[in-house]
């Protein structure tokens, strides 16, 4: 029943990228814990909670990354930022000198 | 009641699928190496999706397991290769500037 609610939240047409992460995200968690309902026993609800869990975690650490190497990268983004684009390129090299290049 | 789950499992099956080539579609014409890998990563959790539907489906718990360790190799594939693009990047862009 509640399973139904989560499951009808998938289409998605990946606009870009990060837009697929939340919406992975979501959809995700809402067909576990649809799969949790329609279940109804104490260790696969605990499985699904550890599953969700996870997700939650490691999405942003994902997007994160992700982004980040987007920007050092310097790929075309859609409006012009060279401004912040170069302030962005001089850290990640400046953090990337490690001493033995001294 | 049941009618209604049968016919929203068969609903989900259908859009995880069709994200999933999406995100295919996306992964092999993307323009950059992000995008490739952004698109593998949603791969990842539409299957771990896919999985808690098939589960499901077919009232076996197991499949839950699978999309756990799904989750766990995605969500290191993910970062592996977000480190090697960025890293690979800088590398290229040192040894241009030095040579």
């Amino acid at each position: 029943m509640i399973g139904g609610l989560g499951l009808l939240r998938m289409p998605d047409v990946l606009i870009r990228m990060h837009a697929s992460t939340k919406i992975g995200t979501l959809s995700c968690g809402l067909i576990l814990a649809g799969c949790a309902v329609v279940f109804a026993e104490p260790d696969i609800v605990i499985r699904v909670i550890a599953i969700v869990l996870f997700i939650l975690l490691t999405a942003p650490i994902g997007a994160h990354m992700m982004g980040r190497s987007v920007l050092s990268t310097g790929v075309d983004l859609w409006q012009n930022e060279d401004i912040a684009q170069d302030r962005v390129e001089d850290a990640l090299l400046r953090e990337h000198d490690t001493p033995e290049e001294k | 009641m049941s009618g209604f789950l049968e016919l929203s499992l068969e609903i989900g099956f259908m859009c995880v699928v069709a994200s999933v080539v999406l995100a295919f579609v996306r992964m092999i014409k993307g323009p950059s190496l992000q995008d490739r890998v952004v698109a593998l990563d949603f791969m990842t959790v539409a299957i771990v999706a896919f999985c808690g539907l098939a589960a499901v489906r077919y009232r076996t718990s197991a499949f839950l397991d699978v999309a756990l360790v799904l989750a766990l190799v995605g969500f290191l594939a993910t970062v592996a290769l977000a480190r090697f693009a960025e890293r690979n990047i800088v590398r290229n862009r040192k040894g241009g500037t030095d040579d």
